[in-house]
């Protein structure tokens, strides 16, 4: 049970990098890429700031040389450049050697495209070719064409804010269970009317930079983004002579069961995930390194999660931050992109600073660590926590 | 590794199924593009205050839910894992044309809220005050074949040992109103009698949900025991009785020893062919059913599929609206699911007598 | 005012579809949210977009609801005060 499962290569395009290398020292040098929305026409533009992929969709378009009569929508666009790095980042050239599988998260699938058609399908019938591209399985099923996955098992996971970390969780278990040698999990959503007019009638948007843990908290910054994984057999590792890059060690999931948005004042919910994660890891709290926050920035999350993480760990609390003041909260896609920096904390022995904290929360003592430290790391946990309740933690691993 | 055992169902369709004492005694006739679920009596298992924010959908799954875990005879679940492939469409509607309508203008939370994909799962384990696993999967056509082989893989190992599987589907209006456009509809009402031979594209389209409970545990109500699922993104036409036989033949089956084959026929002339080349070569000889001209094609109908196969199982009879071919077998002991929608993301469910 | 009052208490009833209250239901004074009709937060952002819509006044902070929505009568007095539609 407690046999960590391989990462082989992994791939991201977010607001500080298109690619891992760029998003490493974006982390380091503690470039953020919050910015006001360009590719979204919006009136909440001066409202609010976002995490924001700076292509257009033609300049997308191009990346991927896709034809001009294609259906992506932009979440299946991004979700192909994240996966096809991660594909080549693995050193994998002939993805039909061993039987693979894609296990991706999104919110809002295609909603992009649907919300600027909506109307215009009915007369237009040049937008029609949109109205396949909305549900969510469409983009899943977008980036299996572009890697050429076929017959396969290809699906997607849609919890909310916590979906690519459950992706991740279910990749695990389908190496773990032999059902497949090979899967790509991750997550991808992009900006959109909906999600940023949704988060905004919850009121939870900040107008500036958002600043995970801090008392003046003023809620999150929305951001579009996509990270891959690829998980591996230990047969393939073996057989291929993979460098294996860390390991997926622990995972749980739980639901707070508290409220359809807001999360319990206590972090029920969070804790079973992380309790869980621990389980699974086989792993005491005092053996967790680093703690990659959920860290929305919002005051019902930080103060649950703090508390959640306070019922874990009390006083062996390993350095923590979130790394949302960097990328802004991805939604469906967080939990990937923060496996890639838990990943690459792990490589490199560093801890990435929780930007523009100031003044420590009055609930609790705790602060996140706000400054880059140098580290020797063994484990990171990342937790993800979505609406409907949805909580996961994920433990990553230097060692199997 | 531990056998899986379904051991309550329940279904919501366009068919009066949420009564389980009967198996399609009495069967709505439809003529028609589009049809809908027929409604329980919703009251008598949500309180109005929970039930003042959901939709149809939500109310099906949360009504579906509570009829599995009765017959199940249990409280609670080690984990709640849905599938739906259009997630909730009523609100989901309902907020993309307020921000259109209003120009962003004066928008209200509820709709966004209720519009998120794993709202059903969520309100599902609010009402039990389950904290358990919850997942949702949203992948087309096997959103529900993918929720119950992660609760399959979480019960052969013995992680949980009760799980509440389903999927669910709903009718938005402007939803339907476009894949007309799209011709994924079909272009004329057509009577339940004539879907099979119906030679016109696209589907009656429809919305429902069916639950079930699976538990590596057999219970006194078992309907069948689940075997094997496996799914897959693509899968050429001529590719498709191979590879039947091969997942046969990993569970150590033939073809003919397939008792009663659960086709996914939704009388779509492009795209029976997947199935008529099965009844016609290797399942020729094998008792052949359909079930989507009583109650539609939607994104998680397949669920509907795997209920019909466990009351079949359970009951040892097959209604005869349901046939394709006159085999009759007399023991009925394994059934086989195949469906796919439009070409694409297929599935094959193998199931047992328990 | 006791025209505004009608009003708002058949205004949350259709707003916050409340199936089965009705206008008489709701006392000026009645709690609205807890044990009184029993609203919740979401609820309460429903009835901010109302303000800002119906009477033209704008809450930037959610906490600011929680005094407001108190019962209709607050409301009431709360919108006659600050009103600019």
């Amino acid at each position: 049970m407690s046999k960590g499962i391989a990462i082989t290569g992994m791939g991201i395009i977010s607001a500080i990098g298109n690619n891992v290398a760029e998003n490493y020292d974006a982390l380091i040098n503690e470039r953020k890429g919050i910015t006001r929305v360009d590719n979204v026409e919006t009136i909440q533009r001066d409202e609010i700031m976002v995490g924001e992929v700076k292509f257009t969709n033609s300049e997308l378009i191009a990346q991927l040389d896709l034809p001009p009569d294609n259906n992506y929508s932009r979440t299946a666009m991004l979700g192909a450049i994240a996966a096809k790095e991660a594909i080549a980042s693995a050193g994998i050239t002939d993805i039909k050697k061993f039987k693979t599988g894609i296990v991706s998260g999104t919110s809002v699938g295609g909603m992009d495209m649907t919300e600027k058609c909506y109307y215009e399908y009915l007369t237009e019938k040049k937008f029609q070719k949109y109205i396949e591209s909305h549900h969510a399985g469409d983009s899943t099923q977008k980036i299996a064409e572009q890697l050429e996955i076929e017959e396969s098992l290809v699906t997607t996971i849609s919890t909310a804010c916590s979906s690519a970390a459950n992706a991740i969780m279910l990749g695990a278990r389908l190496i773990k269970s032999g059902k497949l040698d090979r899967v790509l999990v991750g997550g991808a959503d992009c900006l959109s009317k909906f999600t940023i007019n949704g988060f905004k009638t919850l009121m939870i948007l900040s107008d500036t930079f958002n600043t995970p843990f801090d008392e003046n908290r003023k809620g999150l910054n929305l951001g579009e983004a996509a990270a891959f994984l690829v998980l591996e057999s230990d047969e393939i590792v073996k057989a291929e002579n993979r460098k294996v890059l860390a390991y997926v060690k622990g995972y749980g999931n739980a639901n707070d069961a508290f409220h359809q948005t807001a999360s319990s004042d206590n972090g029920d919910g969070a804790t079973l995930a992380m309790e869980k994660a621990l389980k699974v890891a086989e792993l005491k709290p005092s053996e967790i390194d680093y703690i990659n926050a959920h860290g929305t920035a919002t005051g019902n999350n930080d103060l649950s999660e703090g508390r959640a993480i306070l019922r874990i760990f009390g006083e062996e609390l390993p350095e923590f931050s979130s790394t949302k003041a960097y990328t802004g909260h991805t939604l469906a896609a967080a939990g990937a992109i923060e496996a890639v920096y838990s990943v690459l904390a792990l490589q490199n022995n560093v801890i990435f600073p929780n930007l523009n904290f100031k003044t420590p929360m009055k609930e609790f003592s705790i602060i996140p660590q706000t400054e880059l430290k140098k580290k020797e790391l063994k484990t990171v946990l990342s937790n993800s926590f979505g609406f409907g309740g949805n909580c996961s933690a994920v433990i990553f691993s230097k060692e199997a | 590794m531990k056998k899986v055992y379904i051991n309550s169902i329940a279904s919501i369709s366009p068919q009066k199924t949420f009564d389980n004492t009967i198996f399609l005694d009495e069967i709505t006739d439809y003529n028609d593009t589009v049809i809908f679920a027929q409604d329980p009596d919703y009251k008598q298992y949500i309180p109005p205050a929970a039930a003042r924010r959901m939709a149809k959908g939500i109310k099906m799954g949360v009504v579906a839910s509570k009829i599995a875990m009765e017959e199940a005879g249990i409280e609670t679940v080690d984990a709640i894992i849905t599938g739906t492939g259009m997630g909730c469409m009523i609100d989901s509607e309902k907020f993309v044309s307020a921000i259109i309508d209003n120009n962003e203008q004066y928008l209200t939370p509820t709709s966004f809220i209720q519009s998120t994909h794993n709202t059903v799962a969520g309100q599902i384990a609010l009402g039990m005050e389950c904290k358990a696993y919850n997942f949702t999967y949203v992948h087309s056509a096997i959103s529900f074949e993918s929720a119950l082989l992660d609760a399959k893989m979480q019960l052969e190992s013995d992680e949980a040992e009760h799980v509440l599987v389903g999927g669910v589907e709903e009718l938005g209006e402007h939803t339907t109103k476009v894949h007309r456009l799209i011709n994924h509809i079909k272009p004329e009402a057509v009577a339940i009698s004539k879907v099979l031979n119906s030679k016109t594209e696209g589907a009656v389209f429809s919305e429902g949900t069916n639950f079930f409970v699976v538990s590596n545990e057999r219970k006194e109500s078992c309907y069948a025991e689940l075997v094997a699922v496996e799914t897959f993104n693509t899968l050429q036409k001529e590719k498709v009785s191979e590879t039947i036989e091969t997942f046969l033949k990993e569970n150590n089956l033939k073809a003919a020893e397939i008792d009663v084959v659960v086709f996914g026929n939704n009388g779509d002339v492009d795209f029976d062919s997947f199935y008529n080349q099965l009844s016609e070569g290797i399942l020729s000889k094998t008792q052949q059913v359909f079930y989507k001209h009583l109650v539609g094609e939607n994104n998680t109908v397949s669920a509907f599929g795997v209920w019909l196969a466990s009351k079949i199982l359970k009951t040892q009879t097959i209604p005869e609206i349901v046939k394709i071919n006159k085999i009759n077998p007399s023991d009925i002991k394994t059934v086989l699911c195949y469906n796919q929608y439009r070409g694409q993301n297929h599935s094959l469910v193998l199931l047992k007598k328990c | 005012m006791s025209e505004l009052k009608e009003e708002l208490k058949a205004k949350i009833i259709e707003q916050l579809n409340l199936e089965d209250v009705s206008v008489a239901d709701i006392a000026d004074d009645d709690a609205l949210f807890g044990d009184g009709l029993g609203l919740d937060s979401i609820d309460a952002l429903e009835l901010i977009v109302m303000l800002d819509k119906d009477y033209g006044i704008r809450l930037s902070d959610p906490k600011e609801g929680k005094k407001i929505f108190e019962s209709v009568q607050v409301m009431a007095d709360y919108i006659q005060e600050h009103r600019t539609k």
